[in-house]
């Protein structure tokens, strides 16, 4: 008599051998709960995925919940998304690379709360993916608070009298919703309860994926999957309350189908063109630029320089900000710009903060030690006068603030008439090019070496060009606003 | 003399990777299996194969939530000569 065995049925070779990414000593078992049904869907998804060959080009999307580390367990590639926004990193997964397979598995917090509009738009748009959604009628990461999915009448910690439809509404149908749409292929659902309805979800899985690699389009399989530690019951106990309550609310069955009629469908070639994502991206080259490792000699830029700009909505303070962040960027410093609006945009003040540094900048916010504060009308100078750092400088309007301010010991003070300045110039929304003049006469008379001097009125004009590029009449009438300015600031420095 | 080629099956559980949840003793359509009354190295009690009667069908893999604490093996006798 000759004996021969043979394996019939084992680990799925779709997971790892051992789950190294796991801590702790247990390196062969998931880390769920005893008869949890996560670890029955994570068994029929290995076992397909080996069967179908795809593990090498399958990633699976490991949203937040009980199944956020789903990536200890699949041999593929993973992703840990954010709460919710699984369709959105499948949306990118599949169209950057076509021939990805992409498993979107999700929880019924993750999928029907917080993520439902990413999922529902991804599905509507018929993205090719496939999404397994465990709906365990409860929150159960977190301790079996109530979920969208919990049934009428279901007691959970946070609906301690059981769900009533009129203070929390109905459980949500997600299926039947999704059966709706034009664009999903294959929407079914399925349960975990018994044998035959185990061979059931095996089947369904497996439809799914392949819808997935056939590239029909978007597959849906909701999963009654059982929590009994958080519905505080045995295996057999949840088994029934899911045959039972459970498939009473949420019947199963396939709620639409196409995946026999569908064809394959054909995505547009992207183009990858360089040169024209340098035309989309930088349109003009502005300026002749400096070398990657010019450095500007003033001393004042030996340190981080923090700005404030601000003035009432209208004046161009925010755009004012953007030349000056431009200017920096173009000689080789790291620069941040921090807009402040909303309510002010009409009559009140808005500011935005501008910090120049060679080194990395931390916070973009300046609400102290301001080395630099532009006012350009008076309620702005009584909020922000309290700012400016010790030695800083304040330049502010002088047509619209009649009274010099009271600066402290060290700290600097100018003014022009910049708006009456800009009105007779003929355009009063040059206000701000004349400011910036103002500015660079300052910076040249008290703070800049030569070379730094000279360079000024070349990069004002390039910076103004990056700011409003396309735009040659505007770039040039500030150009001579800003001339101006200097022109008229420089001699009431002289005199 | 049978000439014959005899099939039967039996199901390994490896103890360490059972939690005890006793979804493969429900399943079981020969109720073959049962729940053990020794702990494991996780300190859970642990399900048993009785030694006989299994018909390979596989219920008790596919309820079975861990990975690889089951594994189903078909044994062939063959009593040709």
């Amino acid at each position: 008599m000759i004996m021969g065995e043979r394996v019939k049925l084992t680990r799925p070779e779709g997971f790892f051998e051992t789950f190294d990414r796991r801590p702790g000593a247990v390196k062969k078992n998931m880390h769920y709960c005893p008869g949890c049904g996560h670890g029955i869907l994570h068994k029929l998804i290995a076992e397909a995925l080996a069967d179908f060959g795809i593990l090498d080009r399958t990633t699976l999307i490991s949203p937040v919940g009980c199944s956020v580390f789903a990536y200890y367990y699949f041999d593929c590639f993973g992703v840990q998304v954010p709460h919710g926004r699984s369709a959105a990193a499948a949306t990118g997964l599949v169209r950057a690379n076509r021939g990805s397979v992409v498993i979107g598995y999700q929880g019924d917090g993750d999928l029907a709360a917080i993520g439902f509009n990413n999922f529902i738009q991804a599905a509507n748009r018929g993205e090719n993916y496939c999404v397994f959604f465990v709906n365990n009628a409860i929150y159960g990461m977190t301790g079996g608070q109530m979920a969208p999915t919990s049934l009428i009448g279901q007691k959970t910690t946070t609906s301690p009298y059981g769900r009533s439809e009129i203070n929390e509404g109905y459980p949500l149908k997600v299926s039947e919703m999704v059966a709706q749409l034009q664009a999903p292929v294959y929407v079914e659902r399925v349960s975990l309860t018994s044998t035959r309805n185990i061979m059931k979800a095996r089947q369904a899985v497996r439809k799914a994926i392949k819808n997935n690699i056939e590239k029909k389009g978007f597959s849906l399989v909701e999963v009654l999957s059982g929590c009994p530690v958080n519905l505080k019951m045995n295996t057999k106990q949840m088994d029934e309350f899911i045959d039972t309550r459970m498939t009473d609310y949420f019947p199963l069955g396939v709620y639409k189908d196409e995946s026999a009629e569908r064809q394959t469908i054909t995505y547009p070639t992207p183009v990858f063109d360089a040169e024209k994502v340098r035309e989309a991206l930088y349109p003009d080259k502005i300026g002749e630029g400096v070398a990657d490792d010019y450095r500007c000699g003033s001393a004042i830029f030996d340190r981080e320089l923090r700005i404030k700009i601000a003035g009432f909505g209208g004046q161009g303070v925010l755009s004012l900000g953007l030349i000056l962040a431009a200017m920096g960027k173009q000689r080789n410093f790291n620069v941040s710009w921090l807009p402040s609006y909303g309510p002010e945009m009409r009559g009140g003040t808005a500011n935005c903060a501008i910090i120049v540094n060679r080194g990395t900048i931390g916070s973009p916010i300046v609400d102290s030690n301001c080395d630099l504060l532009l006012i350009l009308n008076k309620p702005s100078l009584e909020k922000y006068l309290p700012e400016l750092g010790e030695n800083g400088v304040l330049f502010y309007d002088s047509s619209t603030i009649e009274e010099a301010p009271a600066v402290k010991p060290g700290q600097m003070l100018f003014d022009l008439n910049a708006s009456d300045i800009a009105e007779a110039f003929g355009n009063l929304k040059c206000a701000n090019a004349v400011v910036l003049g103002a500015l660079s006469a300052i910076l040249k008379a008290r703070f800049l070496d030569e070379r730094d001097a000279a360079d000024i009125d070349q990069l004002v004009p390039d910076a103004l060009r990056e700011c409003f590029h396309g735009k040659e009449k505007i770039v040039n009438m500030n150009i001579e606003a800003y001339r101006l300015g200097q022109q008229k600031m420089s001699e009431k420095l002289t005199d | 003399m049978s000439e014959k080629v005899k099939k039967s099956h039996r199901c390994d559980i490896i103890s360490d990777e059972c939690k005890g949840c006793a979804r493969c003793v429900n399943a079981c359509p020969k109720q073959v299996l049962e729940m053990g009354t020794k702990l494991n190295f996780m300190g859970v009690p642990f399900a048993v194969y009785k030694g006989e009667g299994c018909i390979g069908c596989g219920a008790c893999f596919y309820n079975c939530p861990e990975p690889g604490a089951i594994t189903i093996i078909e044994i062939t006798a063959d009593e040709r000569p």
